[in-house]
């Protein structure tokens, strides 16, 4: 799960990582109260959405001025938003973060992240801030410095050093507030199951002091159980609308932009799958996986969200049954038939326990639209030809 | 021979008297494996399918010399799970259970590693040794006996694979689930050389996926210290990036962990990498007729 940069700082704060002071807004109105409420004369107002390279977007705006807060956070609030992480459809903008101007000597990179070849948390700097850091990693990789920190052990003074030496801090003073603030950002990390928090940029303000000016945070969606606070956090706007119903269901279902609707149990098939449709020369309309227990309701709910994609010309029912028998899959289908309305073929590959019973009850059924394939190269063939026969 | 477990091996089960325990000790008592009793707080003493209740992992070492745990434990306390069998003394935990936080898992596997226990998953189907042992929850009845060694990070893929093999009259000496969350156990780095050392084994099917760099490591390993056959297939060509595609690890970060980038890589070193799960049947049979 991820959360907005507003809400990032809110848990930064109780951390103690400094950040510039803001307060979200969801009006015009609110935007100016929260800019008079912060004072001063510079402030940034910020579209709070779940993407990277809102500023590249215009979704980042200086104002000079009271009424420049007014005027852009009249054209930010409800501005479709798209950046390199949005895609082409972009997203809405529904909140604004007003910011106090910062006064920015220079600009840092931080993360922390899970390394999963050492199997703990990694805090990944750079001098090269407010760029697009796998830009860097790429370019100039000798300018990320990479410390991982084993939780056993925990935030250590060697783990400060090799981060102030690497980023070329040399100012004892500032070298003891960035420690600082790397050792807080690994406590919230593992304190509140983050899956990456990246500070990007970090800046130096001109009287030396680190602050956050960006923040962005994921979490472990497996550990969310034990923070309701964060969970409380979820933003489901910025959730896709069929994926959330899909997940309701225990279905995994991801939106692609394809021809032939997928079903399939279990996530590695899945994607093999798509892969497989896509070297028979189709294309595939979506993931989803439906998991190790499908039945009529979940089969039946699989249908009405693939078909509620307008594109999809043909759908590939592929599942290997394993402990879950095929007989009892292919009732589910029949079922699921009867309780939406599937317009489009679908072609069925039913393999594993009780196969040939299962082939035997969809060839009684007798239903038009319902083409049998005996293994998952013929399946994902007839799908693809079933497919171009409907376009 | 196989690999891990056999005929012999004596395996108790954590989370034995759950619902999902329950049915999967009984499946895999009914296929041959030696289970020898099962572990639920509160509950020792009991029967269970015959076998008995220990309130703790060591009791049930100590009455039953069982050497291979199979978790079913639920997510929250699957973690304390492991370390409990770690400090017991068990040489292999098989974690079946799917969903355990990221940060658990870590430190379990950190102390598993520091006591000397194997593990494998978690979020996985298990290990089996066709005809011998099965520890898991894969169906039994598709894994023939032969010469075919299977590792896939994916449950159904692993099932597609293996009945694609026994379909072109070959079969399987051990397959190993290892899992698709962000930290396993066992994994390619380890079971391939298991597999080459096994005079069982002659030819090796890995099924790995988009997400980390396992895949990776493996085909540096292939080059040094593998001379049998090995076909493999990466799931998630098509996968968009950034986007979760069902196992927690199966996510394309930035240029990173492509399946692209990791089909060369195994190209490069001589493995035999088809294009979709429906062509590893029909290239385990040309590895194995040159």
């Amino acid at each position: 799960m991820n959360i907005h940069e507003y809400q990032a700082k809110q848990i930064f704060a109780k951390y103690g990582v400094p950040t510039p002071r803001g307060i979200v807004a969801h009006t015009v109105e609110e935007a100016v109260a929260n800019a008079k409420e912060l004072g001063g004369n510079i402030w940034v107002v910020k579209a709070q959405i779940h993407a990277g390279g809102r500023g590249l977007g215009g979704g980042v705006k200086l104002a000079k001025s009271i009424e420049e807060v007014e005027k852009l956070a009249g054209e930010i609030l409800g501005m479709t938003l798209v950046t390199h992480q949005t895609g082409p459809e972009g997203k809405l903008v529904q909140k604004v973060y007003i910011e106090e101007g910062a006064d920015i000597a220079d600009e840092l990179y931080l993360s922390v992240v899970l390394d999963r070849a050492a199997e703990m948390p990694i805090i990944m700097a750079s001098t090269e801030g407010g760029m697009d850091i796998e830009t860097v990693a790429e370019k100039t990789p000798e300018k990320i410095i990479k410390v991982a920190v084993d939780p056993s052990i925990g935030f250590q003074g060697f783990h400060g050093r090799e981060l102030v030496f690497g980023l070329g801090i040399t100012d004892k003073t500032e070298q003891k507030k960035m420690v600082q603030f790397a050792s807080k950002l690994y406590k919230l990390y593992m304190e509140n199951d983050a899956e990456m928090i990246e500070i990007n940029p970090l800046i130096k303000t001109g009287s030396g002091d680190f602050l956050a000016l960006d923040g962005k945070m994921g979490f472990d969606d497996s550990a969310l159980y034990r923070h309701p606070d964060i969970e409380a956090m979820r933003d489901i706007t910025e959730e896709d609308e069929d994926e959330r119903e899909a997940s309701k269901y225990g279905l995994s279902y991801i939106a692609l932009d394809g021809e032939i609707g997928c079903m399939v149990n279990g996530a590695g098939l899945a994607m093999g799958t798509m892969d497989t449709i896509n070297y028979m020369g189709g294309t595939p309309a979506n993931f989803l996986d439906v998991g190790g227990t499908a039945n009529a309701q979940t089969v039946a709910k699989g249908f009405e969200i693939i078909l509620k994609n307008p594109n999809v010309k043909a759908i590939f029912v592929n599942i290997f049954g394993g402990i879950v028998r095929c007989d009892r899959i292919a009732n589910g289908i029949l079922e699921a038939t009867k309780i939406v309305d599937v317009n489009v073929p679908v072609v069925v590959r039913l393999d594993g326990t009780n196969a040939p019973e299962a082939a035997e009850i969809l060839k009684n059924a007798n239903i038009d639209n319902i083409i049998t394939a005996t293994d998952l190269g013929d399946g994902a063939k007839k799908a693809v030809e079933a497919a171009k026969q409907q376009a | 021979m196989s690999i891990l477990v056999n005929k012999d091996t004596k395996v108790i089960v954590q989370g034995f008297t759950g619902s999902e325990g329950t049915f999967h000790a009984g499946q895999c008592i009914d296929y041959g494996t030696q289970i020898v009793g099962g572990v639920t707080p509160g509950k020792g003493g009991m029967e269970h399918l015959g076998r008995p209740v220990f309130n703790t992992v060591k009791e049930a070492i100590k009455a039953t010399d069982a050497t291979v745990s199979m978790v079913f434990v639920p997510p929250a306390f699957v973690a304390d799970a492991v370390m409990e069998a770690a400090d017991a003394g068990i040489e292999l935990a098989v974690i079946i259970t799917e969903g355990a936080p990221v940060r658990d898992m870590q430190m379990a596997k950190a102390y598993a590693v520091k006591k000397g226990m194997k593990t494998i998953g978690p979020n996985c189907p298990g290990i089996i040794t066709a005809g011998e042992c099965k520890i898991g929850i894969m169906p039994g009845m598709i894994f023939k006996k032969g010469n075919v060694g299977l590792i896939s990070k994916s449950g159904t893929l692993t099932y597609e694979g293996a009945n694609q093999v026994c379909n072109e009259g070959f079969g399987i000496s051990t397959a190993v689930g290892i899992g698709g969350d962000p930290i396993i156990g066992l994994s390619y780095k380890q079971l391939l050389p298991m597999f080459e050392a096994d005079p069982e084994t002659e030819a090796i099917v890995m099924i790995g996926e988009i997400g980390g760099d396992l895949e990776i490591q493996a085909a540096k390993l292939i080059k040094e210290q593998i001379r049998k056959p090995v076909v493999a297939f990466i799931a998630g060509q098509t996968a968009p990036k950034g986007k979760r595609m069902g196992h927690a690890g199966a996510i394309i970060s930035g240029t990173a962990g492509t399946a692209k980038e990791k089909m060369d890589a195994l190209e490069a070193v001589g493995v035999k990498v088809v294009i979709s799960p429906a062509e590893i049947g029909k290239a385990v049979k040309e590895v194995l007729s040159k």
